[in-house]
């Protein structure tokens, strides 16, 4: 147990280090600098900022530099938002990425399961196939569609709920909804999937013989067993919401961190790139780890190795 | 003929020996045809009503999507001075008056937009680029990953080891930031590679879709070899291998003539279910303005440009969300329906 989680672990770092490597060579490759952009800027004032930053050096040399700061915890200083460290614009937006992810999440498991679960009991029925097709429906829309029309409905046509920004609890709802519209169709499909294998299993026909109701054998002794792929979903269900929230952020114009990401990459604001970029990856990366440590725990069949 | 007889008797009886008619003759020749391979996936993909539904789906997508538009009297980056903004089926005061003049103008059925150019050959030709990225993205990563993980899972060992590490920490990228980066990076270093000979295609294709061509192809290949791999370590372990290795057989013609051709099931849905999430992507991208660029229109791009105007012209954001959700929930339904008639044990 102990070296598999050493093992995943190590595995993880070494993943980030290839994530942190090839973000900072891919976005040396593109022509131009941050500072080209700005018109008054006469070539020695150029030079003076490069130096500052440390770009006239060799790329070698910036990148052993970069990673030595980056094994401190220190990214370094924003080159567009003067007087910001990147560390402190993600410790300002991560924030709400984060609890627009993880409601998010919430609502796509605390949706998801119980529909799955539903339609696998009544499979064939009325009930089972309305939710096949919404769930078939729900993953065939992009979060930007969804929640453009949600927004043209809610906000636009029923003026029901603010469209633009958090500022109260309210506003959350449309983002949520069209964050967790894919997720939830997702997990559905995969519940009804995993549960109805698990209905076919030789110990639910035993606990109906001992006369243990049919919902209490649904809920209690199916749902434990069919419950652990969505598990391993949620792994590379909370990447997708990370970098999904991109286009949530930029239709409601929320301001997280996948806003400050997209809008980094144009500007050439190379430390504010690499520090978002390594952030999220290094936070999907964990969280791949969590999941996966967590099901060897939830599963004992699971062999470790 | 049950009479009883003298069970010693040799009287035979004479029916036993009249000459078959024309009727039992046919019986017994024409056995039941051979079912192949091919002919049983296809037939039970004809019952299956929701999956030929979604393929007729798709052909009508293609053709409106491939032929339409070649006929179509307008041309999708044409602008037409005086029509800006006009509201499905209506005509600007141009076209009112040459219609007074006797002559036939062509309806624009949803529209044009802020530049008078006809939406419908937008949404069209928009649809035309998606399928585009989504068919080459796909077959990409079907060539890509086939090839990977056939060659790990055939050979084994340690070549497996090192090479299913590197899918798996490429697995562990998050990869829409990776795209996202790539994107914005290849597309200078291609502009400029367009201009040196024998490299005109990439202008003629947009430096955008072949960047973004490069960038599934770099990243997603990655699930298509994990599957792959699977089939080989199972396939490779049959008799037919072991006979053509005694036979002299070079392992490239192995996993070239019998062990891919023998998963052939699973690489044409797997790629049939590719298709619809690089759409997906793609509209991701181009709705985050980083796909292909102006004035070529993509459906995501259709719709994001629609986003400013949602409250006086939502149509203009309908047709092209109502494109991109039918493409990709009949390839869904169509790659589902192809799995459950030609790769039977993936089913889920």
């Amino acid at each position: 147990m102990v070296k598999y989680i050493v093992k995943r672990v190590l595995f993880g770092v070494i993943t980030a280090f290839v994530v942190a490597s090839l973000t900072f060579f891919i976005m040396n490759l593109v022509p131009g600098g941050p500072f080209l952009a700005e018109k008054a800027v006469t070539p020695q004032a150029q030079a003076a900022m490069e130096a500052k930053y440390g770009l006239d050096k060799p790329l070698f040399v910036q990148y052993l530099t970069y990673m030595g700061d980056l094994l401190h915890g220190d990214m370094g200083m924003s080159l567009k938002k003067r007087g910001f460290t990147v560390n402190d614009i993600i410790r300002n937006k991560f924030p709400v990425s984060a609890r627009l992810g993880g409601l998010a999440v919430l609502v796509a498991v605390f949706f998801g399961v119980p529909l799955g679960s539903v339609a696998a009991y009544h499979r064939g029925k009325i009930v089972d196939n309305i939710i096949i097709v919404f769930s078939t429906a729900g993953i065939a829309i992009p979060s930007f569609l969804s929640s453009t029309l949600l927004m043209y409905v809610l906000s636009v046509k029923l003026k029901l709920l603010p469209s633009l920004g958090l500022d109260d609890p309210v506003s959350y709802i449309m983002p949520v909804a069209a964050l967790a519209l894919y997720p939830t169709s997702y997990i559905a499909r995969l519940m009804r999937s995993s549960m109805l294998d698990v209905i076919g299993q030789d110990y639910m026909r035993t606990a109906r013989a001992k006369g243990v109701s049919t919902f209490k054998a649904i809920f209690k002794h199916a749902l434990r067993n069919a419950i652990l792929p969505v598990v391993t979903y949620l792994g590379p269900l909370l990447a997708s919401l990370m970098t999904g929230s991109f286009i949530i952020e930029k239709i409601f114009t929320i301001p997280g961190l996948g806003h400050e990401f997209v809008s980094a990459i144009p500007s050439r604001d190379y430390p504010l790139i690499m520090g978002t970029t390594i952030f999220l990856a290094c936070f999907i990366i964990l969280m791949n780890v969590i999941v996966d440590i967590a099901y060897a725990f939830i599963d004992p069949r699971i062999k470790l190795k | 003929m049950d009479t009883k007889k003298n069970p010693l008797s040799m009287q035979l009886n004479v029916d036993d020996f009249v000459p078959a008619t024309a009727d039992e003759k046919e019986s017994l020749v024409i056995m039941r045809e051979s079912v192949g391979f091919w002919k049983d996936g296809f037939r039970r993909f004809r019952k299956n009503r929701i999956a030929m539904t979604a393929f007729v789906v798709v052909v009508v997508i293609i053709i409106l999507a491939f032929i339409v538009p070649v006929f179509y009297p307008y041309a999708y980056e044409e602008q037409m001075k005086g029509s800006e903004r006009l509201g499905p089926m209506e005509y600007s005061e141009k076209e009112i008056e040459r219609m007074e003049a006797g002559e036939s103008v062509f309806p624009h059925f949803l529209g044009t937009d802020q530049n008078g150019r006809d939406y419908t050959i937008r949404v069209l030709v928009g649809a035309r680029v998606s399928m585009t990225v989504g068919i080459i993205a796909s077959v990409l990563i079907l060539i890509i990953g086939s090839v990977y993980g056939a060659v790990a899972g055939y050979f084994g060992g340690k070549t497996d080891m090192i090479m299913m590490r590197i899918v798996d920490v490429l697995y562990t990228i998050p990869d829409v930031l990776i795209i996202i980066l790539l994107a914005q990076v290849l597309k200078f270093p291609l502009q400029n590679l367009s201009k040196v000979p024998g490299f005109g295609w990439i202008t003629a294709l947009g430096p955008n879709m072949v960047s973004m061509f490069l960038v599934f192809a770099l990243l997603y290949w990655v699930g298509m070899a994990r599957i792959v791999r699977g089939q080989i370590m199972v396939l490779k372990q049959n008799e037919y291998v072991t006979a053509a290795k005694a036979l002299g057989a070079t392992n490239g013609r192995i996993i070239k003539k019998h062990l891919i051709t023998n998963c052939i099931g699973t690489l044409i849905v797997t790629t049939t279910l590719q298709i619809p999430s690089s759409i997906f992507t793609e509209s991701f991208l181009s709705f985050l303005g980083l796909g292909v660029q102006a004035p070529m229109p993509s459906l995501g791009s259709l719709a994001s440009n629609a986003l400013n105007g949602l409250q006086t012209y939502p149509e203009k954001l309908f047709a092209p969300a109502f494109m991109i959700f039918v493409i990709i929930l009949s390839f869904n339904l169509l790659g589902d329906g192809l799995r459950d008639a030609f790769d039977p044990k993936m089913k889920r």
